[in-house]
C-alpha cells in the first residue's frame, strides 16, 4: 500500500459517504445539498488524483460552486416545510429500491469492474490533463459539438425565463 | 505511470455513487433531492470518463490512439457539465413552477399527465 493508494481509499471514503449521506443521512434538503457539495470537492481532488487539472477545477468551480448555489437558492425559495416533505415516511418502495441497487451494482461488478486488470499503468503522459492540450481538441476537432452546445445554453436560459415568469 | 491506483478501484467509486444515486431518485420525495441525486449520477459517470480517459483499455493501441481516445473522454466529460448545468437550470424552474401551482413539493403529488 503505497502513499497515493491511502490517499486515495480516504478520498474514495469520503465521496461514498457524503454520496450516501445524500440520500440516507439527510432528511433535510439543506442538509442533503451540503452532503453533496462535500462529495463534488472530493470528486474534483479525485480528478486531480486522475491527472485532469483542468476538469478537476472545473468540477470545483461549476458543481460544487454555481451548480449548488442554484440548488440551494431554490430550497431557499420553496420554503420547504418540516412537516411536508422533509419527513419522508417509509413506504414500500424503500426495500425494493435498495434491493434493486445492489443487484445493478453487483452485476455490473461482476461483468464489468471483474474482468478489467488490475494495472496500473498509464499509456498516456502527465500532460493529458493540461489546459493547452484539451483546448486545442475542443477548438479544431469537437468545434461543431461545442457551438450545438452554446445553442443548448441558450434555450436552457429562454427556458427557465419562461417558466419562472408569473405572466409573459 | 504517474500514480500506482489500479483503474478499478474509481470504478469501483464510480459505482457506489451511481447506485446511490439510483437508489435516491426512487426513495426520495423532495423533488429537489431527487434532482440532486441525478447529480450524483452523472457525476458519476464523469469519473468513469476520466478513469478510462487516463488508463485505457483497448489492447494493443498505439500511443497516438491513446491520447486520441484520451482527450475524447476528457471532452465528453466537457459537454456532460454543460448539459447538466442546463437541465439543473431548466429542472428547477419547472419545481418552482409546480411548487407555486400546488404549493407544496412532493413527487408523488405530480401526477396530473396520469392518463
Amino acid at each position: 500500500m503505497t502513499g497515493n493508494q491511502l490517499a486515495f481509499l480516504v478520498l474514495a471514503a469520503i465521496g461514498c459517504l457524503s454520496a450516501l449521506g445524500v440520500v440516507v443521512f439527510g432528511q433535510n434538503a439543506v442538509r442533503s445539498a451540503l452532503f453533496l457539495v462535500l462529495n463534488f470537492f472530493v470528486l474534483g481532488f479525485v480528478y486531480f488524483a486522475l491527472g485532469a487539472q483542468l476538469l478537476g477545477i472545473t468540477q470545483i468551480m461549476v458543481y460544487a460552486g454555481a451548480i449548488m448555489v442554484l440548488f440551494l437558492f431554490v430550497i431557499m425559495m420553496l420554503q420547504l416545510r418540516q412537516d411536508s416533505s422533509a419527513k419522508e415516511p417509509t413506504d414500500f418502495k424503500r426495500p425494493f429500491a435498495w434491493l434493486f441497487g445492489a443487484a445493478l451494482a453487483l452485476s455490473v461488478m461482476n461483468y464489468v469492474v471483474m474482468p478489467l486488470s488490475m494495472t496500473a499503468e498509464s499509456p498516456v503522459g502527465d500532460e493529458f490533463g493540461r489546459p493547452q492540450a484539451i483546448g486545442n481538441v475542443l477548438f479544431s476537432l469537437y468545434s461543431w459539438p461545442f457551438e450545438v452546445t452554446s445553442v443548448l445554453l441558450l434555450i436552457g436560459i429562454v427556458g427557465s425565463i419562461l417558466l419562472a415568469k408569473r405572466r409573459i | 505511470m504517474a500514480n500506482d491506483v489500479p483503474l478499478s478501484w474509481f470504478l469501483i467509486m464510480s459505482l457506489v455513487m451511481f447506485t446511490v444515486g439510483g437508489v435516491g431518485v426512487v426513495i426520495r420525495r423532495n423533488p429537489v433531492v431527487v434532482f440532486m441525486c441525478i447529480e450524483l449520477m452523472l457525476n458519476s459517470v464523469n469519473l468513469t470518463f476520466l478513469a478510462f480517459a487516463r488508463y485505457g483499455i483497448t489492447p494493443g493501441q498505439t500511443i497516438e490512439q491513446a491520447n486520441a481516445s484520451a482527450m475524447g473522454g476528457q471532452i465528453a466529460v466537457i459537454f456532460v457539465m454543460a448539459v447538466a448545468a442546463a437541465e439543473v437550470a431548466v429542472g428547477l424552474g419547472i419545481i418552482m413552477a409546480i411548487f407555486r401551482l400546488k404549493n407544496r413539493a412532493d413527487v408523488d403529488d405530480m401526477s396530473a399527465l396520469r392518463g
